[in-house]
């Protein structure tokens, strides 16, 4: 018996089996890509959670517990033997010790034991300086970008007219996105580091860092603001509103959602970025903390450590090893759990924007 | 869309509701407020108002009627300047005087005529912000503080625009929960809070059920003792209801320009009868 047939039998099976093929493939694609994400973060998680979660430590004062991975400084790891047994140290701790040991065996009349120590730069301690020196860098290189960013995004959508210069100026503008960090990297060496010789400083890294975002940031403000009905700003100046008015009670409000969204991605490109900083703001290392400063002008023109550039210290200058392998993976992980609550604190804080001006 | 175009109105002569009759004193003639002359508008190279001449009375109700694309908004944005807004546009020719001050003269500054020369748009455009704030804009521009003054002015408007016994009690909600009619009558609020002595109106009611646009209407006639107002429509029935005088323009230029009830009921001219009769446009 045959089925019966109709109007929408269906008759083309090899397109249909066309389509099938076809949608298996796209979906096989997005799978590659979920598993390549999945395994890379999970890969960071896995070997990286340990090294934090590892390094708790009880205090005798206030909070009582702290993580020495993420609130000390780098330090270099000694590795022993001592009356037999095997002992791990970091450098503070380890001088105590021979120092104690060296005291004791004298007061006890023995012979000065000696010390045969293997040693690995950066592999104890923490990384708090980085951490530091991120979040500073993050913070002002996003300011810097967003109050240029979008005032030029204002200018070019709000007031100039339509001409071959702003044509030009906005080719010019997303071609530097286009352009590679390390060139951005170089120009803010040259100009920051040398010609106004701020030297390797927050203030050269945070230009540099900003100049690499701004095309992001001008390019996002103004889809923003292309994004805010005609009629808020007609119905504006219709009331006798002058146009900076208009653009500062009824268009800028409305745009800073949207503005927000795209400049979050700036932030995990500032927060990643090696190239850029390793001219112009990035210490290999640094014993003060960025706030440890003679007076206040300083604090602007001092070097700070970073989490990217430290990952790359880490993972180039030494020889691999179990010992180091916990720093790389725990910064690492550190690393990307600073991205995340920076993105994250932008989108929340976004969301109460879109909240208060949606329309 | 218009919710009664030429062509789904009665075709005949006869519309379907007959003009209202005027008032003995809207036939009172009313001094000219608005005076334009042999005015030519150009879009960039295109021309786009051809010669137009039109003395706009005082404290009247005056309908720019005709097909699309004719010009009626692009005058009606010349008598607050808002064209300035568009690139390359240009006056090319011609002055528009309001009490006798040429608007286009080097000592105008257009944000105080658009003080002046209010308007309200075809899309009701009540910013996201509360019925109060929306109200309030305005006079915030222009720096007012005092609470009382705006709480004042709030209800006076509101009242004005026949708004105030239905939101009364929700003045500080968003403007956008209200209904299509009460936001486009918002808007209209907004625009008489800063006293303009002129409110133009392009084609405020094509997006209101009959209901709302009724009510629209009837607000114009209460605020035609205020205010000179000038209203764009599609809607042959609403310029013949609301309206003291009616221009009728075609492809750029003013054709004719009369008593309301002469266009509809007497037009001298045939493509206004062939127009206001639904047999083009
Ligand atoms: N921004 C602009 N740039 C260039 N040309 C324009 C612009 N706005 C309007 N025009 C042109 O000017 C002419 C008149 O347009 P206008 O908007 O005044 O017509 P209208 O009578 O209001 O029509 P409608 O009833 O459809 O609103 C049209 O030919 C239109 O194409
Ligand atoms: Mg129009």
């Amino acid at each position: 018996m045959t089925a019966p047939s109709h109007f929408y039998t269906s008759r083309h099976s090899f397109q249909r089996r066309t389509e099938g093929t076809i949608v298996w493939a796209f979906r096989l694609a997005t799978y590659v890509i979920l598993l390549c994400g999945v395994f890379v973060i999970g890969n960071i998680c896995l070997k990286g959670l340990p090294t934090v979660t590892g390094s708790f430590r009880s205090l005798k004062q206030f909070p009582y517990v702290t993580n020495t991975f993420l609130f000390e400084a780098p330090e270099s790891l000694y590795i022993f033997k001592h009356e037999g047994v095997k002992r791990e140290m970091g450098d503070t701790e380890y001088r105590a010790f021979r120092e104690a040991e060296t005291a004791r065996a004298t007061a006890e009349g023995r012979p000065v034991p000696e010390f045969k120590a293997q040693s690995y730069v950066y592999a104890a301690g923490g990384i708090w300086p980085c951490i530091v020196g991120t979040v500073l860098l993050v913070v002002g290189a996003m300011t810097i970008a967003l109050l240029l960013g979008v005032a030029s995004a204002i200018f070019l959508s709000e007031y100039a007219r339509d001409s071959a210069f702003v044509r030009f100026i906005r080719l010019a503008i997303l071609n530097l996105a286009g352009v590679p960090s390390i060139v951005f990297g170089l120009f803010g060496f040259a100009m920051f580091v040398l010609y106004f010789d701020w030297n390797v400083s927050l203030m050269s890294g945070w230009f540099t860092l900003a100049f690499m975002v701004l095309p992001v940031v001008i390019t996002a403000s103004e889809e923003a603001l292309k994004a805010v009905p005609k009629g808020f700003r007609e119905g504006s100046l219709a009331l006798g509103a002058t146009k900076w008015q208009t653009i500062r009670k009824n268009v800028l409000p409305f745009a800073l959602p949207g503005i927000l969204t795209s400049s979050i991605l700036g932030i995990a490109r500032v927060a990643g970025e090696t190239a850029p900083i390793m001219f112009t703001a990035a210490y290999v290392v640094r014993d003060k903390l960025p706030w440890e400063v003679a007076k206040f002008g300083d604090f602007f023109f001092q070097g700070v450590m970073a989490l990217p550039y430290h990952i790359y210290v880490v993972s180039s200058k030494i020889p691999q090893n179990a010992y180091t392998q916990r720093v790389q993976y725990g910064t690492a992980f550190v690393f990307l759990g600073l991205v995340a609550l920076i993105a994250g604190s932008s989108i929340l804080l976004r969301n109460k924007l879109r909240g208060r001006y949606q329309w | 869309m218009e919710n009664s175009s030429p062509t789904s109105a009665a075709p005949s002569r006869t519309l379907a509701t007959p003009p209202r009759v005027a008032r003995k004193d809207d036939t009172v003639p009313s001094p000219t407020l608005i005076d334009v002359k042999g005015l030519d508008f150009y879009y960039g190279a295109k021309q786009a108002l051809f010669d137009i001449n039109i003395a706009i009375p005082d404290r009247r109700v005056t309908a720019f009627i005709g097909p699309s694309g004719c010009g009626k908004s692009t005058l009606l944005r010349c008598l607050n300047r808002m064209n300035d807004l568009i690139d390359g546009t240009a006056v090319k020719r011609g002055e528009i005087k309001i009490r006798d001050i040429d608007i286009y003269g080097p000592a105008v500054d257009p944000i105080e005529l658009r003080k002046r020369v209010g308007m309200v748009f075809q899309k009701s455009n009540p910013f996201p912000k509360s019925i109060y704030e929306n109200i309030i804009y305005g006079l915030r521009i222009q720096g007012v503080k005092s609470k009382t003054k705006l709480d004042e002015v709030v209800e006076k408007s509101l009242r004005g625009a026949a708004l105030w016994d239905e939101v009364k009690d929700r003045l500080h909600e968003s403007g956008l929960g209200l209904s299509g009619g009460q936001q486009q009558r918002l808007c209209i609020a907004r625009t008489i809070a800063v006293e303009p002595e002129v409110i133009l109106m392009d084609e405020p009611c094509s997006a209101l059920d009959p209901i709302a646009t009724a009510k629209v209407e009837e607000l114009i006639h209460e605020l035609k003792k205020q205010f000179t107002i000038i209203i764009v429509t599609h809607s042959m029935q609403q310029a013949a209801r609301c309206s003291d005088r009616t221009a009728f323009f075609y492809m750029g230029k003013l054709i004719e320009f009369d008593e309301t009830h002469n266009i509809f009921m007497n037009p001298k001219n045939a493509q206004t009868e062939a127009y206001v009769s639904g047999r083009f446009g």
